[in-house]
């Protein structure tokens, strides 16, 4: 007898009967916290007809760690390197959704420099998410790590400069509401125009290898498909909307930043299946290098911290005010109520990577386990804004 | 001294040390042990080479770092990794999972890895090196790499984990899948050879047109397409990526090998490399004249020491492949097989039959013949594989209007 009994395995596999002779039973697979591809401490609860998914279940929460409670407890300041920890893929973004939010909030203006800077920071952190997911996603559909470390090798380059501008590869902490925290070099301007100008050389790389080939377009063909209905009922956004043909771009809707002055278009999809969500990243990633090189050819001169912004013991008259701009993963949303004290009354996250998992089941239905893997990893979550 | 016959003369001096009553079986003791060294130490070189192979094609160094214990300074490129994995694969601890069935989860990794070397015994490695002479050794070769499969269902049923099961059934679908295919392409050698002993099979492999273009089967029309399919069917047989389906560790963690660890999993591990190598042996035999030099001026290099060059040669190709290719789904991994392989085989089939019928044929006949056994296997396959990616193509796409 053992000293745990309800510690110890069930005695087989949990088989739950159907009520069809033919059909025979159901396996019920709990894929996760700890599976190797569901991209961090996510799960689902997928019940199998053979290989063919019946239901599926995402159970999330394993990393809640009390965020918007956090935020509401500390200043405005001290909560902006806890956005990092959001999306760490793209603290970049995080935080200047957060800016964005307080400085409607404070009534702060942004420098021209800091602005440029801004879409600077956000393009190339679109870039090492957009490379990340592609990379991930092949890992996904079984390559042995090469197509990943491809992306990486380009990541990493992006991150170096991350860190020799902020101290930090991922964990940023680079904006601050009325502007950015420190001014770039001319050699790290110059090292970024450069590799900037060489991504395009990259993407071809990685388009004629990967994006033709046949396994790849059995695999992600025709899976995992959304309607366009259905995926704006969702409340889906960002690359995973606009695969399924919806224009909608808060960098055009909004026009935030300085965005209305850069040239640059937004690519839709028609069939809302997975390969249409892996071009798309293809596709941004393309747009984001020409708003790039459009950006270090304008930057101006000039100071990047609005003067009059007061960073400690910031108090906000009383209000509310919603940030949002376009994340590499979606629309991504800070919504702050102040009472007049140096604390938020309210400070809540709209997090793209949680609501653009809501379509799974239906998007996983009919497909098989293999097939949910890749869909998951089309979707692009990160589970530090999943479960905040 | 004849570097040809050095190990024939070895082997005779050893045995000749015993008893004449003892003899026979200290002859095929010795066999069995010059296998299991020469082909683990080459187990172990494989994984280094893969693992440092795998690297190079992904902008990586590999492993590098392991020496010799008390001789820090020889740096050896790292190349004693695989005994630093051997000695930690034998300290670790053997877990066993509470709800497993013990006899099938210990019996599985024992039985994989000595079905995966019953195959070794009829492969021919040297002109005079083959260690038991079969007339059916074709047949014994097929039976005894078929049972690998059994020894994976046993592992993925023994387990009582929901992973191992779902990995078991889809071996058994590969198993059933793709040992037609393979049996089928090697059909067209046995017709062509008239025998099924690989001996005779590498034999009949010998001599050069103008003592530079070898008489492989590799270089007939019939010869490719079998290789060819051969080469997949191997990729499958051996779950290697593409098709390494059972253990995908993106849906099913390890698959089969889920609940083994420690010396389990490395005798999985071996057992997987050993079926590799075998198969790889049996396509040189085949298809790449086993032994024989590939031209005649080289002959004075030891025939086992081309088949050795040979054997390697196919395993960097199964490292390339996977290192580059993604993996199929069940589905498409059966449907490639039943809908593409098997009916390229079985027209193959008769082209070898064409090809045996029509030795007679000289001169322009001999071109006719060329011409009409490639187009038997070059028309069926390009309309089969068109119908097998019909609907797929890359898409373009539209922007939004600003």
């Amino acid at each position: 007898m053992s000293l745990f009994p309800h510690l110890t395995a069930p005695p087989g596999p949990t088989v739950r009967a159907v009520h069809d002779e033919f059909h025979g039973d159901l396996l019920e697979v709990s894929m996760g916290p700890q599976h190797p591809s569901t991209h961090g401490v996510f799960r689902m609860v997928v019940t199998l007809d053979g290989e063919q998914i019946v239901k599926l279940k995402p159970v999330f929460g394993y990393l809640h760690r009390n965020h918007e409670k956090i935020a509401e407890n500390t200043s405005y300041l001290s909560s902006m390197p806890y956005t990092d920890r959001l999306d760490y893929l793209c603290s970049m973004s995080n935080n200047w959704a957060y800016a964005l939010a307080v400085e409607k909030l404070g009534g702060l203006t942004v420098p021209d420099r800091a602005q440029y800077l801004r879409v600077i920071m956000a393009e190339l952190t679109r870039l090492v998410n957009h490379s990340c997911l592609v990379g991930f996603l092949f890992n996904d559909l079984g390559t042995s790590f090469t197509p990943l470390l491809y992306a990486f090798r380009e990541r990493e380059k992006i991150l170096d400069l991350f860190e020799s501008l902020s101290g930090s590869r991922m964990m940023c902490n680079y904006q601050r509401f009325g502007g950015c925290r420190v001014d770039p070099t001319p050699e790290w301007l110059a090292t970024a125009s450069a590799l900037v100008d060489n991504f395009p050389k990259f993407l071809d790389e990685y388009e004629t290898m990967l994006s033709g080939n046949e396994i790849m377009l059995a695999r992600t063909q025709g899976v995992g498909r959304v309607a366009a209905a259905q995926a704006i009922n969702a409340g889906i956004t960002g690359p995973g909307l606009r695969a399924c043909g919806v224009d909608y771009d808060v960098r055009k809707v909004d026009g935030y930043g300085f965005y209305p002055r850069f040239d640059f278009r937004v690519p839709l999809g028609a069939h809302g299946d997975t390969y249409d969500r892996y071009m798309m990243r293809i596709l941004e990633m393309r747009e984001s290098v020409k708003i790039l090189q459009q950006a270090f050819r304008d930057l101006p001169a000039g100071p990047v911290m609005d003067p009059k912004a007061k960073l400690r013991g910031f108090r906000p008259k009383a209000g509310e005010a919603y940030g949002r701009l376009e994340g590499p993963k979606g629309e991504l949303g800070f919504y702050l109520i102040s009472d007049g004290s140096p604390n938020p009354w309210r400070y809540r996250v709209r997090p793209p990577s949680l609501i653009n998992l809501t379509l799974l089941e239906e998007m996983c239905l009919g497909h098989t386990i293999a097939d949910a893997v890749v869909i998951l990893g089309s979707i692009d979550i990160v589970l530090g804004e999943v479960d905040r | 001294m004849n570097l040809e016959t050095l190990p024939l003369q070895l082997r005779d001096a050893i045995v000749g040390l015993f008893p004449p009553a003892l003899q026979w079986s200290v002859h095929h003791v010795l066999s069995i042990t010059v296998i299991l060294t020469v082909f683990g130490l080459f187990f172990a070189f494989t994984t280094i080479a893969e693992r440092k192979l795998l690297a190079r094609v992904q902008n990586r160094l590999g492993p590098n770092r392991s020496g010799l214990p008390w001789f820090r300074q020889l740096k050896l490129w790292g190349l004693t990794q695989p005994f630093a994995d051997a000695i930690k694969a034998f300290t670790k601890e053997d877990v066993v999972p509470a709800a497993a069935d013990k006899v099938l989860h210990f019996l599985a990794p024992v039985l994989i890895v000595a079905f995966s070397l019953l195959g070794f015994a009829v492969l021919p490695f040297g002109r005079h090196l083959i260690p038991v002479e079969l007339d059916a050794a074709l047949l014994y070769f097929f039976a005894a790499g078929a049972a690998t499969e059994l020894a994976i269902f046993m592992a993925g049923w023994g387990s009582r984990n929901k992973y191992s099961l779902l990995a078991a059934m889809r071996a058994l679908a590969q198993l059933i899948s793709y040992e037609l295919p393979l049996l089928l392409s090697v059909v067209p050698v046995v017709m062509v050879c008239g025998t099924l002993s690989t001996k005779e099979i590498a034999l009949a492999q010998g001599g050069w047109t103008f003592g530079v273009l070898p008489h492989w089967h590799v270089f007939t029309p019939w010869g490719l397409a079998a290789f060819l399919i051969f080469l997949v069917a191997t990729l499958a047989e051996s779950n290697r990526s593409p098709f390494d389906l059972p253990e995908a560790e993106s849906e099913l963690i390890a698959g089969h090998l889920t609940e083994y660890s420690g010396f389990k999993y490395a005798l999985f591990f071996m057992a997987e490399y050993f079926g590799l190598t075998a198969l790889s042996g049996l396509g040189v035999t085949l298809f790449l004249g086993g032994w024989q030099a590939p031209c005649a001026f080289l002959e004075f290099i030891p025939s086992y020491l081309w088949f050795m060059l040979k054997l390697v040669g196919m395993i960097v190709f199964f490292i390339w492949v996977r290192g580059t290719l993604l993996r199929l789904r069940i589905d498409q991994l059966t449907r490639l097989s039943w809908k593409f392989l098997v009916p390229l085989a079985l027209l193959n089939l008769g082209n070898g039959a064409f090809w045996a019928l029509t030795t007679d044929w000289t001169g322009p006949l001999a071109l006719a013949r060329w011409a009409i056994s490639a187009a038997i296997v070059i028309v069926p396959f390009v309309l089969l594989g068109r119908q097998l990616t019909t609907g797929q193509t890359t898409r373009t796409y539209r922007y939004a209007p600003s």
